[in-house]
């Protein structure tokens, strides 16, 4: 039983971290309709920004709460620039604007801080909470993390106009235009709101897996299909979509089918899911009127 | 007048024949009196581009031999091509640098996949592959693959060293592997199979794999610890041991730790885990290492470091592969060196395989390089360290000769 | 097509064909290769650009392909030209049964899907149980066919490269006329009255499962036999080759190149073969910072890929004509 217990909640641990970047990928979908594949790289460079800030000496809180400021920048920066001009084009060459991204980010961080693993600051006690020997306590805290930022991005679409009026643009362009939402600057703030979410995230993730330009490339995938089996236009699903393939994957090599597939045996499990439930677990099912 | 003729043809063929016509200069394509031109292939970009630093380290260490007079007089000037890991892609640009650039040799390609896929291509045209960046064993078979040559010593040896000092140390152990999926994972393993022989069966009781593309290795840690194990060999590559390293410790985990060679930086690797979480990591060692500081007054060490900060600012001091880096291209050197004015590719090859005791100084004392027409290994003896918390400490004899 | 249309295709045929006797052995493989894209991307464009349905795991079929020609090749000493059709025949076969399952998903969904194939196949190609057949991490050697002996007796000598281009050429035109044919045919235009919309496609008649499904085959087994094709050019497969980035370069290939697009392919082939090694030379310490400059300056430039600007820039020259 114990070593099913350990698997369990170190699938958890790793669920954690597919499910904070899963939510950055909710955001940019719940803003814009598209899946961003460079959403794991920014929220690396993101990352990289705050290693900096620390390494000269801030705080921190200090370089926390700069890093996801900045972040937000960076991202508004980038939808006006590099986004804006291809806005009309078919979605597949957005997709391809999306990958240059990727691989921009990738080089370019490798080039500047080179390829060696860095280590990230933990803002949690170093020592593991209740003497438990399965969870460390950063890993328990950013769980928490991502679960306070779950609740923010809730409140902000269910509840703030502005969350409302995001939506609404995404879904509806021409009728949000028409009751006076600038949806031009929906899309620029939502790109920013997620990479200030990315932000966050690869501060929690860094920790864990240690610092380098190739840090996010994995998470991706798993964050990936974490957000789109619990529904990408739900935040609380995403995040169980996250645990959900942390778990699975674990239980999945660890006692089943060995490690060698587990990662393919999971995306299967997935698949199948999806298959029964086209739109996620907890996605909205969507009717479209003819 | 055919008489007088003769005299002179005669004096012709003799100095041809003579070993003073050695001295005479003969080339192949990518020699001639002023340059030697030498093709490279390395991943820059693609998911193995941080070994893209070897390549700019040994450009830079070419700008140095250069600066200095060259070798023999000519420039040692390189044409680096980025094959982004991918085997077809290495293909083409091996064959760009041979049938295009005309280059004399292909130097340091990296990487088992894509050596394995200009293998064939490289021998059938008979142009040296040399000193490829891969400790797969295959490359030391001088009679199939006379054009081919390994550098570091191989992943196979170094697991059998692990597997003969458990046997030696502790014959009862109950060991678990963590290992990369790839073809460096699977060959440490097959060498610690071998060297644990009939006892390798009763001994390892669990192997766990990991992808590259893994977040974390917790889950494979969390395996091999709950079979009980009380011994751990280590197969990965600079992230995934940190974490295993550190994860082992966080666990409560315990057992006699072997860590692999491609690991053992200690500013790379041991530090990002802990370095109190390092004590008592044992490993083996041929190259010296940039962030241990036992080197931090060593001569070879110094000149590297003056090195890196005049030619190569960007690059990072704490990356031991840089260290790498400058001592292939130092052999490479030495090979240009030894072949004189006779720069063909077979006299390069010849000479590849005739390096006698050559030391490089950024090697372990009492590690030197050695090759012959049979034995196409140039670095076979490593040595078994153990860390102390600040710094590799060597013990036992220097190994594998 | 018109006469004049059909007059600049043989030209371009006879142009392609007399290319390996103009430039070197090097170049002929180069471009072999551009000719092994661009029947992947022709088979990628059926799916994606005609029907509409996103596939981020192309690569796989491509793998597939790869080991069913490497594997008969080397285990059971099959004649390479053999090994197309059946390289064929499997993945048409993958890609059907694939495609029935994906039937129940859309956009976002079905990219999921097809993603987990393009990341799980290169696992299975390493797992063990089958390191027997697919030589596990160590990949597949495979030798290079040389010309046919009656192309020498016709005073005509063939090097390997030459030939091997030839054949590809070869298959490659096979492929585009069918395709061609396929695409402006009662299938080809139910595909793309599927993409537009496929509730007005289904009241029209058209069978949505048994088109999708069979688009989702046909483009399997054009990447199939692009993929035989280019592991008997490169002589070598490992599961390396394969990775996750081969599917996303050939979703790039052809938007670059241009989406529904017959001649998009071979555009999007020039360029996935040729833009990187481009990026190489400009700049060793990011290469791909300069390539993703690139893809972003030709999707800036060209919205709807160079077969698209390519059909802008000669009907702006047949106005032009006309009014004068």
């Amino acid at each position: 039983m114990e070593p099913f217990i350990h698997q369990v909640l170190a699938g958890l641990a790793t669920g954690g971290i597919y499910a904070s970047v899963a939510l950055a990928l909710v955001m940019i979908y719940q803003a814009t309709h598209l899946v961003n594949f460079a959403q794991g790289e920014l929220a690396m460079f993101s990352t990289y920004i705050a290693w900096s800030l620390i390494n000269a000496g801030m705080p921190y809180w200090g370089a926390f709460f700069l890093t996801v400021g900045l972040s937000f920048v960076l991202g508004v920066v980038i939808e006006r620039v590099v986004i804006r001009p291809v806005e009309n084009s078919p979605v597949l060459a957005v997709v391809v604007v999306f990958i240059a991204l990727l691989v921009i980010l990738n080089s370019v961080t490798g080039w500047i801080y080179t390829f060696t693993i860095k280590t990230f600051p933990s803002p949690f006690p170093g020592q593991p909470l209740f003497g438990n020997k399965y969870m460390s306590s950063h890993e328990i805290g950013a769980i928490g993390v991502t679960l306070v930022v779950l609740l923010l991005l809730y409140v902000f679409f269910r509840f703030t106009p502005l969350g409302l009026a995001m939506r609404a643009a995404a879904q509806n362009p021409e009728s949000s235009r028409l009751v006076g939402i600038r949806v031009g600057w929906m899309l620029a703030l939502g790109w920013g709101l997620a990479a200030a979410i990315g932000s966050v995230a690869g501060m929690m993730v860094a920790p864990i897996v240690f610092l380098d330009p190739n840090m996010m490339g994995g998470v991706l995938l798993y964050a990936f299909a974490a957000a789109l089996v619990g529904g990408i236009d739900n935040p609380a699903g995403a995040v169980f979509g996250g645990f959900l393939v942390g778990v699975l994957e674990n239980v999945l090599g660890a006692f089943v089918i060995g490690n060698e597939l587990k990662l393919a045996v999971a995306l299967v499990l997935i698949i199948g899911v999806l298959t029964v439930r086209p739109s996620g677990l907890f996605g909205k099912v969507h009717v479209t009127r003819v | 007048m055919k008489l007088k003729l003769m005299p002179v043809a005669a004096l012709l063929a003799a100095a041809l024949a003579s070993p003073a016509a050695l001295a005479q200069k003969k080339y192949d394509p990518g020699a001639s009196d002023k340059e030697v031109l030498l093709g490279h292939i390395n991943p820059y970009s693609g998911p193995a581009s941080a070994y893209g630093t070897i390549g700019r380290v040994i450009a830079a260490y070419f700008k140095k031999v250069n600066q200095e007079g060259g070798v023999n007089g000519r420039m040692l000037n390189m044409i680096s091509y980025d094959d982004g890991y991918s085997p077809p892609k290495t293909v083409e640009m091996a064959r760009k640098l041979v049938e295009q650039d005309k280059v004399l040799l292909i130097f340091q390609p990296l990487g088992t996949p894509p050596n394995s896929a200009i293998h064939k291509y490289m021998n059938a045209k008979k142009v040296p592959q040399l000193f490829v960046a891969t400790g797969a064993t295959k490359w030391n078979d001088p009679k199939k693959f006379p054009w081919t040559m390994g550098w570091q010593p191989n992943y196979q040896t170094e697991g059998k060293i692990y597997a003969q000092h458990i046997l030696k140390t502790r014959p009862n152990a109950r060991i678990a592997v963590l290992y990369q999926n790839d073809d460096y994972g699977k060959d440490y393993l097959k060498g610690f199979h071998d060297g644990l022989g009939a006892r390798a069966k009763a001994m390892i009781v669990r192997e766990a794999s990991y992808e590259v593309s893994d977040p974390t290795v917790d889950s494979q840690m969390a395996q091999l610890q709950a079979s009980g194990a009380d011994t751990f060999f280590n197969i990965t590559t600079p992230k995934f041991a940190a974490q295993a390293i550190r994860k082992a410790w966080d666990s409560g985990w315990k057992p006699v730790h072997y860590l692999n060679n491609v690991s053992v930086g200690v500013g790379a690797v041991l530090k990002p885990a802990g370095l109190e979480k390092a004590v008592g990591l044992i490993t083996t060692n041929y190259i010296k290492d940039p962030t241990d500081p036992q080197w931090k007054d060593d001569a070879a060490m110094k000149g590297w470091t003056d090195f890196m900060q005049k030619y190569y600012p960007e690059g990072d001091l704490t990356d031991n592969t840089n260290v790498y880096g400058y001592a292939v291209a130092k052999t490479l050197a030495q090979t240009i060196k030894q072949a004189g004015n006779d720069l063909t590719r077979a006299n390069v090859m010849q000479q590849a395989a005739s390096l006698k005791n050559f030391e490089v100084d950024v090697l372990l004392p009492g590690i030197k390089i050695n090759t012959s027409a049979s034995d196409f290994a140039p670095i076979e003896s490593v040595q078994l360290a153990r860390f102390d918390g600040k710094t590799w400490v060597r013990f036992g004899e220097v190994m594998g000769n | 097509m018109s006469r004049r249309s059909l007059a600049g295709f043989a030209i371009l045929l006879l142009l392609a064909c007399a290319l390996p006797f103009m430039v070197s052995e090097y170049r002929s493989f180069q471009f072999t290769l551009v000719l092994v894209y661009a029947i992947a991307l022709l088979g990628l464009n059926i799916l994606t650009g005609y029907n509409g349905q996103i596939s981020l795991g192309h690569g796989a079929f491509y793998a597939i392909g790869a080991y069913c020609a490497a594997i008969l090749m080397d285990k059971y000493g099959v004649p390479y030209w053999a090994t197309i059709p059946v390289a064929g025949a499997v993945c048409l076969a993958a890609g059907f049964l694939f495609g029935l399952p994906a039937l129940r998903l859309e956009g976002l969904y079905l990219a999921l899907a097809t993603f987990a194939l393009g990341v799980s196949l290169p696992q299975l190609l390493k797992y063990h149980h089958l390191e027997e057949w697919t030589g596990g991490v160590q990949g597949i050697t495979i030798q290079k066919p040389d010309a046919p002996a009656f192309f020498a007796e016709f005073g005509l000598a063939l090097d390997q490269d030459q030939w091997l281009y030839l054949f590809t050429l070869a298959v490659a035109v096979v492929m585009f006329v069918l395709g061609w044919n396929l695409l402006r045919g009662r299938i080809g235009r139910a595909m793309v009255a599927i993409r537009d919309n496929h509730v007005a496609a289904e009241a029209m008649g058209v069978n949505n499962a048994l088109i999708k499904s069979l688009a989702f085959g046909v483009s399997a087994m054009y990447t199939g036999i692009a993929g035989a094709l280019g592991a008997i050019a490169v002589q070598f497969v490992a599961p390396d080759s394969f990775n996750f980035f081969l599917s996303i370069t050939l979703l790039v290939g052809i938007v670059i190149g241009g989406l529904a697009s017959i001649p998009g392919a071979l555009y999007g082939a020039l360029f996935i073969q040729f833009v990187p090694n481009i990026a190489d030379e400009i700049s060793k310490a990011a290469p791909w910072a300069i390539f993703g400059l690139f893809l972003i300056g030709f999707v800036y430039l060209m919205p709807a890929g160079v077969a698209g600007a390519v059909r802008m820039a000669v009907a702006r020259l047949g106005r032009k004509r006309q009014n004068t």
